[in-house]
């Protein structure tokens, strides 16, 4: 159980999904909801209980890796290919002018 | 992963990348550039309940799946995730980063056509070349890491199917048992449709389907699941260095592919009910 973190964690890590106004979204109330549903019980090992909180942290690993992933990609793989022009003025070259296309 | 192609609702196409010169392809796109990343083009997103189930809004328009039909699926708890992601995008939508919509779209379309059996026998073969059961010889430290790190899964799968899968270092891999494969049959079986779909997916991403039933039943977390998954890229990483743009992209690649699908199939399968107690007077 302490491998999976606080539960918490997973409605902070929802405040860069949705933003400004992540407590009105419906994403935290309902894992909010979830959570008060759970905390009471009578019983000794509560299997619902570490479901959800398996859960939490599936969707905490979830949002946290999204949010990695595409900062990588932006930083690393967001622009594209360069056209053949770009790549030969990368080393001083210019691609040569065939009127008549290629032979 | 089947990536959707054509828009989710009817709106006119984006405009050509004006970007650049170069050969210009049939679309007056660049031949090698990726296509352009469609702008937001809603405000609010809502979930509400139809007869087929749950339903997402992006303002006024439903969402539909690639193949056109009606975007419903079985949980709340999924649909508010699937909303979640649609509002969490904030320019442009970048569907690669949506998984669980693209899961449900797949469970919706069905695009590859395949019916429960299929889906299940492609599951189990996946035993016959399971990760965990691929052993190396050398080097030594690696089959040290690979036997400390791998025979403990394999052992609690062994005994929480009651199977025997045991690991090989020859080349044809593990020679599995019958049983073994009837009963991952019959458990596998148990699942419905959409859970299938999903579990199906984190075998194909985790490349084992010892670790994705480990994971399904909450034997391991996600991160556990794709740490032991790439154990020999950790390895050479941990002894030739790290490459940021290539081992750490694919690492939160896998965790966010993985994850997805882990909530996909949990949120697909589970029903839940509470049952209050009267406080004694």
């Amino acid at each position: 159980m302490a491998a999976l973190g606080a539960p918490l964690r997973t409605l902070r890590a929802l405040r860069h999904a949705a933003g400004c106004s992540y407590r009105d979204s419906p994403a935290y109330r309902h894992v909010l909801a979830a959570f008060r549903a759970h905390w009471v019980t009578g019983e000794k090992l509560c299997r619902a209980q570490q479901e959800l909180h398996f859960q939490a942290a599936t969707y905490l690993c979830l949002l946290r890796s999204v949010r990695e992933h595409e900062a990588l990609h932006r930083e690393y793989h967001g622009r594209g290919e360069r056209s053949p022009q770009e790549v030969a003025g990368l080393v001083g070259f210019r691609l040569p002018q065939q009127p008549g296309g290629k032979g | 992963l089947w990536w959707p192609h054509s828009p989710p609702t009817r709106l006119p196409r984006p405009p050509p990348a004006a970007a650049g010169s170069g050969p210009v392809g049939p679309c007056g796109r660049r031949a090698y550039t990726p296509p352009a990343e469609r702008k937001r083009f809603y405000q609010n997103v809502s979930i509400s309940q139809g007869e087929g189930g749950f339903e997402i809004n992006l303002d006024h328009r439903k969402l539909k799946t690639p193949q056109a039909k009606l975007f419903t699926v079985p949980s709340e708890a999924l649909a508010i995730a699937v909303a979640t992601e649609w509002d969490s995008q904030k320019d442009t939508i970048k569907f690669y980063t949506m998984h669980l919509t693209t899961l449900c779209n797949t469970a919706l379309d069905n695009p590859t056509q395949r019916s429960k059996t299929q889906l299940i026998r492609a599951a189990v073969k996946f035993l016959e070349t399971d990760t965990v059961c691929y052993r190396v010889e050398e080097p030594p430290a690696l089959a040290e890491l690979q036997k400390n790190e791998w025979d403990p899964v394999v052992t609690w799968a062994e005994k929480r199917y009651n199977v025997t899968i045991g690991s090989s270092t020859s080349i044809l891999g593990p020679n599995i048992p019958a049983s073994t494969k009837e009963t991952f049959v019959s458990h596998l079986a148990s699942y419905n449709m959409w859970a299938l779909q999903g579990i199906e997916f984190v075998i194909t991403q985790l490349k084992s389907l010892i670790l994705s039933m480990s994971l399904i039943d909450r034997h391991i977390t996600v991160e556990k699941a794709v740490l032991l998954s790439r154990l020999e890229e950790e390895y050479q990483i941990r002894r030739w260095g790290n490459v940021e743009w290539a081992h750490d992209y694919d690492l939160c690649e896998l965790r966010a592919r993985t994850a997805a699908g882990t909530l996909f199939v949990h949120l697909c399968s589970e029903s839940s009910t509470v049952k209050h107690k009267l406080l004694q007077d």
